[in-house]
């Protein structure tokens, strides 16, 4: 800038002239605008203004673009000035002249000598030759210790006096001293870390600069020994005793490393103790029940989504779980498995188990040990890699056990012939194979399962399951969910065979419910359409004929799956609420026709109440099914006159079910548990055995009764939910000596309840302050601005007003160019007509001369 | 499979070939007079037993006589007997004409016969035939009457007609409904309607007060398939149009259709119904039978006594009465009472349960109720609650709040603040059944702070309501009328995107043991 102009203007020299703060100071220059309103708390920006400089500058920017392009103009070639460095004021003159020389160099030093290695170039190291480095004269390092030898640096003394934690904390030190800076200077974390490449830089080069000194001093001083050898051939080995007895800090030192290390090396999650572990299950289990709490009173809020499935730290993520029953670890004695542990009870089962797991706990310790003394002698740059080891060793122990568990799992079930039955199995598991492809339709998983007992097919299923797991292959996510489906399709078909293999059931729900954990929409999504099917069926009965039969085993099997594999309290939930309804559909829709029906109905109802166990939700089909099952057993319907809710009627055909034949027969009659496939078909030959039954159906009637109560015993209206029952039991049914206690508990229970409540009011509001009378003071943030439209209206308002100024700034900046360029126009012409004038001038002065010297040459040939 | 077939076929030929020889006798009996006992064959074929032959029998029957009826070949008169015909005094046109008219009659009896066959072809065709013969016999009428006094129309063979239609043995619904179409003709309709009310009354009085589901039923059917016009201009439909007076004819009057039609029903629910009848006669009478009554307010005395049935033949009446009451100025005692005494558990189950809320919601929707009786409504029907399903519940719980809404003074139902907290029982009582003497106003609806605790969640919500103050807009309960279970439950199933599984983390190793189990404790796998 201070050089292209030629021409300088007043404003220019004086603004080079002065520095800019003389100029702020300078009353003349200085233009103070007026505000016509002081405004508390508005900061303007142009509250002072430099008319004098900002007008030079810009006439020193025209100067520069438009003037230069208008000279320009009509112009087709332009001259490039590209000398290094020509226009830039920055750059000193022998800079200028450095880099120009360099590049000059580079210039004569064409393509043609890139391979030509020898020629002039050095290779360095360190701004050192490589050539005399090669000289191999370097003998600084030997002597490196002898030199740090009495040295009391900081760091020594950190880690001998510090409690030894020094070598722990030095890593961490670099950055608190950061910090404490960070807080006296409060800099920003860009500045913090330029100073930290600073400073690394500077202590490079100091390092540098001394070992260079080091290395000169030690040169001369192997000179000077070399040159004094000869003197002190014999006095040398007394030299090495002096240098011995100082090694000793050394041990010390090592020790302090060593405890430190030790330290370092310490797993990140320690071994657990049982009763740790068992704390901490614990815990997770508290977590997961304040969850379903939550979820039970409905609250929305909470949707954030987390991780249903517990991992813990030794989880290899391969989907296995394991369960509770199955946890026997497997114990070898003499080289033979130590099955009696099996056959003892839980308890010390589970003691047993605590103490081997402490024992293996030990051993990892010890190998950790072995670990950290390993490590020390490496060096300290492979600890991580020790640790990992360490891990590598769990993880394949954990497999090890996984395989075990599994294995001895299936050995569950012992019956008395253990031996054989043992032989037999392991006959059976050695055709198994151990891969299996997982099955494609619902056809492949039959045949994969057919024939093979349920312990094998639990076995074939949890192999899959392992075979596929979705981390092995892309493919296989998507297999397993399919596998879901198929797996409670085929428990329904289970179910429905006759006689109905509940065994194989049961054995399958683990892998059901692994599978489940693992994929809860593929399971929930199957779990909805069986439970859709099956109420939009019943509810097309009950349009065509106003009533529908009992569901099947299968139905039954699923709502009790149902209740397994998702929890029943939530207050809506998709799998669960939908089942409730149905059971709830079957209890109101369904007549009881025969003692398998009211199997069923029984069934349902303890499906019910498990379902509300928790919640304590009111299922008020519930108690209506239980009254009219109680009512079936009364004799005389006619004098009861309470009333009686459909599906049950007063009196019909089948009001007499549970009305024993003969009242003698409630002498042999013993509580028994009725078989789940008694809801499909019953044949009780004799009267007897049918009294037996009814008196079987009576009693669960009553227990479930009996937990009804207490479930419900908060309710308000309790007593007159109960009303029916109570007046049933107490009036018309008197039982046998068996059923007595739990018939006087019913009747204790429901009288004992409250009969008082408080009147109903509306929840409590928070009170409506009263109305102030003092003005409301809003605080307004952008003055004189439109309030109270939307906010793209604000936007388009703010664009609107800015392209505005923009468009007046630019007709501002027009008009000011074209000014500038008519002043330049003028001013040509005027130096044009100044210069013509000037020859003119000039040409009429000679002439005037000649016509003077004429004139005087004539004169003088006159005279 | 083979031979099978070729007995069908051969069947089917020997069907064609009877088909082809019927043709060929109708056309020699009407080609010449001298062919005329060949008659004798076709009724043989018409009381054979293959359904095949009796078909392609009536076939030709019709088209014989029909032509005949054209003709005016048949005797037209009083008709003298066979023998006497033939030794009368008659020309032999006279004779062969006499002759004829016998084998008709002959023919139709046969047909009529057929009415009650046990194939519903024959019994199609028969009926078909017949009525072809009704249309011809009204152009050309066999009495020999002076038409200008009288209104020519086969009377007699209608009603016998109707009479062998409304079997006392079989149920002939699918017959009923082929006659509906004849019974679109205007004419037809009112002999029919009469010759109804003739037959139930000759039938039901010879019964003597037992009820014959198969013969009602039929009745029921047929008078179910009769569409009753709304306006005089629609009657344009006839069978049998009169030259001369049509305008005077009766079956040409709306009015008289109209008086048909109210004795026609009268006389069917005079007698005693079957359950299922009555229910079904209830759930048609406000929209099929009042409004084509002339006099509605006769239907008062079978309404009366069909509300104090009691149950779901109550609830039924509900709807007629509301009709009675509402377009007939009818003044029904103790109305309020006795709706009050319908609240039982059933009407949460029954299949009308959609109707009579939207009635119970009509008839309380009144601001001139008493507040008594309003609360008495509101508590029982809270009481009832506790044993409805989940659909019934989100009808209920509405319904309770709009009574509220309706009846600010029942507010003290569910909100009543008092300075001390006393405790108290519930002063309600169930069995009182004067509404005015069951004390519901004393009472407050605990039932519904008891549902607050109900297992589904929209009821829950629903119930929660009572615990603020309610909204002034009233709940439209028509949405939920109609609600069913599956419905219900499809807002669950629905797929929605942020829904999630939460699932059980406690694991589950066997089907039937679990902490908490019930099911295991009673039941077992084997």
């Amino acid at each position: 800038m201070g050089k292209a102009p030629k021409k300088k203007n007043l404003a220019d020299k004086v603004r080079k002239a002065k520095a800019a703060s003389e100029i702020k100071n300078n009353p003349f220059e200085v233009k103070i605008n007026r505000k016509k309103f002081d405004v508390l708390g508005r900061k303007s920006k142009h509250d002072v203004g430099l008319p004098g400089v900002s007008r030079s500058k810009a006439i020193s920017k025209r100067k520069e673009t438009l003037l230069k392009e208008y000279k320009q103009k009509n112009k087709s070639n332009k001259f490039i000035d590209r000398r290094l460095g020509e226009y830039d004021a920055k750059m000193t003159p022998e800079d200028k002249i450095l880099q120009r020389f360099a590049i000059e160099r580079q210039h004569s030093h064409g393509k043609r000598d890139v391979y030509n290695l020898n020629e002039e170039e050095e290779l360095t190291h360190y701004g050192q030759s490589l050539a005399e480095i090669e000289k191999f004269n370097d003998t600084v390092g030997s002597d490196d210790e002898s030199e740090e030898k009495g040295l009391l640096s900081a760091e020594l003394t950190a880690s001998h006096f510090g409690g030894g934690g020094g070598l722990l904390r030095k890593k961490t030190s670099g950055g608190e001293q950061e910090d404490e800076q960070g807080g006296q200077k409060a800099k920003s974390r860009q500045e913090l870390i330029e100073e930290l490449i600073q400073k690394s830089k500077q202590e490079k080069r100091e390092r540098q600069v001394q070992k260079e000194e080091a290395q000169e001093l030690t040169e001369k001083l192997d000179q000077d020994w070399k040159s004094i050898q000869a003197l002190m051939v014999k006095k040398t080995p007394k030299a090495e005793h002096v240098d011995k007895p100082e090694e000793k800090p050394e041990e010390y030192d090592m020790m302090v490393r060593e405890l430190g290390f030790e330290m370092k090396a310490q797993p990140s999650e320690k071994m657990k103790t049982p009763e740790e572990l068992a704390k901490e299950e614990k815990e997770k289990l508290q977590k997961l029940e304040a969850d379903r709490l939550r979820r039970m009173m409905g609250d929305e809020d909470g949707a954030s989504v987390q991780s249903q499935v517990h991992m813990s730290a030794d989880d290899l993520n391969d989907g296995f779980v394991l369960d509770k029953n199955d946890k026997k670890t497997l114990a070898y004695q003499d080289g033979k498995w130590n099955i009696e542990e099996e056959t003892e009870d839980d308890k010390e089962e589970e003691g047993k188990t605590g103490e081997e797991e402490g024992s293996e706990a030990e051993d990892e310790n010890e190998e950790d040990d072995d670990d950290v003394e390993e490590e020390e002698e490496e060096g300290s740059g492979e600890d991580e890699d020790g640790h990992s080891d360490l891990e590598s060793e769990q993880e394949s122990e954990n497999e090890e056990n996984d395989e075990e568990e599994e294995a001895s799992s299936s050995r569950q079930q012992q019956t008395l012939s253990r031996e054989e039955l043992k032989a037999q199995q392991e006959a059976a598991k050695a055709e198994l194979p151990y891969t299996f492809t997982a099955p494609e339709s619902y056809e492949d998983l039959k045949d994969l399962l057919h024939g093979h007992t349920p312990d094998n097919q639990r076995l074939i299923m949890a192999r899959t399951q392992k075979c596929n797991h979705p981390s092995l292959a892309a493919g296989n996510k998507l297999k397993l969910q399919k596998l879901v489906g198929f797996l409670m399709e085929y428990m329904g078909e289970l179910a429905t065979r006759s006689p109905p293999e509940l065994c194989t059931i049961d054995k399958l729900i683990p892998e059901l419910y692994a599978l489940c954990q693992m994929f809860p929409e593929a399971a929930g999504k199957s779990m909805q359409s069986i439970l859709g099917d099956a109420a939009h069926s019943m509810e097309e009965a009950v349009e065509v004929k106003g009533h529908a039969a009992f569901p099947t085993l299968d139905m039954l099997v699923y709502l009790k799956v149902t209740a397994l594999l998702f929890p029943t309290s939530d207050f809506r939930h998709p799998v669960t609420t939908p089942a409730l309804l149905f059971i709830s559909q079957t209890l109101t829709k369904c007549p009881v026709r025969s003692l398998q029906d009211l199997t069923s109905g029984l069934v349902l109802c303890c499906l019910g109440v498990e379902y509300i166990s928790f919640s304590k939700r009111f299922l008020p089909e519930l108690i209506n099914f239980l009254s009219g099952t109680l009512h079936l057993a009364v004799q005389d319907k006619a004098s009861t006159g309470c009333m009686v809710v459909p599906p049950f009627r007063l009196s019909g055909k089948y009001s007499d079910l549970l009305v024993l034949s003969n009242s003698e027969s409630c002498s042999s009659w013993s509580k028994k548990n009725l078989p789940l496939s008694a809801t499909q078909q019953l044949e009780l030959k004799s009267d007897l055995n049918k009294d037996h039954y009814r008196l079987n159906c009576l009693s669960t009637c009553l227990d479930l009764v009996k937990r009804c109560c207490l479930l419900y015993k908060d309710l308000t209206s309790f007593t007159h939910i109960f009303q029916p029952i109570r007046t049933l039991l107490s009036k018309h049914l008197l039982f046998v000596v068996l059923l007595q206690e739990l018939h006087s508990e019913i009747l204790d229970a429901i009288s004992s309840a409250s009969v008082t409540h408080t009147r109903l009011v509306f929840e409590k509001k928070k009170p409506i302050p009263l109305k102030l009378f003092t003005p409301k003071i809003v605080e307004v943030l952008d003055y004189g601005k439109k309030r109270g439209s939307t906010r793209e209206e604000r936007e388009k308002e703010r664009l609107k007003h800015k392209y505005k100024k923009e468009f007046k700034g630019a007709l501002r900046e027009i008009r000011k160019d074209s000014r500038f360029l008519a002043r330049e126009k003028l001013n040509e012409v005027m130096n044009r007509d100044a210069e013509r004038k000037r020859k003119v001038k000039e040409l009429l002065g000679s002439l005037a001369t000649q016509e003077g010297e004429w004139k005087a040459l004539k004169r003088k040939k006159r005279t | 499979m083979a031979p099978a077939k070729k007995r069908n076929v051969s069947s089917k030929a020997n069907v064609k070939k009877i088909k082809i020889d019927l043709e060929g006798i109708v056309e020699r009996i009407l080609k010449s007079r001298k062919h005329a006992n060949d008659v004798f064959d076709i009724l043989e074929f018409l009381q054979s037993e293959k359904e095949k032959d009796i078909t392609c029998a009536v076939d030709a029957c019709c088209k014989l006589f029909c032509t005949f009826l054209k003709r005016k070949d048949l005797f037209i008169g009083k008709l003298p007997g066979e023998d006497e015909a033939i030794k009368g005094e008659h020309s032999p046109d006279e004779k062969y004409k006499i002759f004829m008219r016998h084998r008709y009659n002959n023919c139709v009896e046969i047909l009529l016969e057929h009415l009650n066959h046990e194939t519903h072809e024959v019994k199609e065709s028969a009926l078909c035939c017949l009525m072809k013969f009704a249309a011809g016999q009204g152009l050309h009428p066999l009495e020999d009457l002076d038409w200008s006094e009288h209104f020519s129309f086969p009377r007699e063979l209608i009603q016998a007609v109707v009479h062998n239609i409304l079997s006392q043995s079989s149920d002939n619904s699918l017959l009923i409904s082929r006659f509906q179409e004849f019974l679109e003709m205007e004419d037809v309709r009112y002999y029919v309607m009469s010759s109804i009310r003739d037959n139930v009354a000759t039938v039901m009085d010879k019964s003597k007060g037992v009820v014959l589901p198969v013969y009602q039923s039929n009745v029921f059917t047929l008078m179910l398939n009769i569409n009753m016009p709304s306006q005089d201009s629609e009657l344009t439909n006839f069978m049998v149009k009169q030259e001369a007076k049509h305008e005077d004819w009766k079956a040409a009057k709306l009015h008289d259709h109209k008086r048909a039609f109210e004795r026609m029903w009268l006389g069917f629910l005079k007698y005693k119904l079957p359950n299922s009848m009555y229910k079904k006669v209830l759930v048609i009478l406000h929209d099929s039978i009042l409004p084509h009554m002339s006099k509605p307010t006769l239907m008062i005395d079978f309404l009366t006594a069909a509300y104090d049935v009691g149950g779901a033949i109550s609830l039924l009446a509900l709807n007629g009465l509301f009709v009675l009451i509402h377009q007939h100025n009818l003044d029904y005692p103790d109305f309020y009472k006795k709706l009050y005494n319908l609240l039982e558990p059933s009407v949460f189950h029954v299949k009308y349960r959609a109707r009579f809320f939207h009635l119970a919601n009509l008839f309380l929707s009144s601001s001139h109720l008493p507040v008594y009786l309003v609360a008495a409504f509101a508590k029982r029907l809270a009481r009832l609650a506790l044993t409805a399903p989940p659909t019934a519940l989100l009808i209920v719980l509405p319904f309770i709040y709009n009574l509220i809404r309706r009846h600010p003074s029942c507010r003290v139902l569910i909100h009543k603040p008092s300075s001390e907290d006393e405790l108290l029982e519930d002063p309600y009582v169930m069995k009182e059944v004067d509404p005015a003497l069951c004390h519901a106003l004393e009472s407050s609806l605990w039932e519904i702070k008891t549902l607050q605790k109900h297992y589904h969640p929209d009821v829950a919500k629903a119930a929660m309501l009572i615990n603020t103050p309610l909204s002034e807009q009233e709940d439209d309960i028509s949405e939920v009328l109609e609600i069913t279970s599956y419905e219900l439950m499809e807002r669950d199933l629905k797929p929605t995107e942020s829904k999630s599984f939460p699932l059980e983390f406690e694991t589950a190793a066997h089907l039937l043991e679990r902490r908490g189990e019930v099911l295991g404790q009673h039941f077992c796998l084997a």
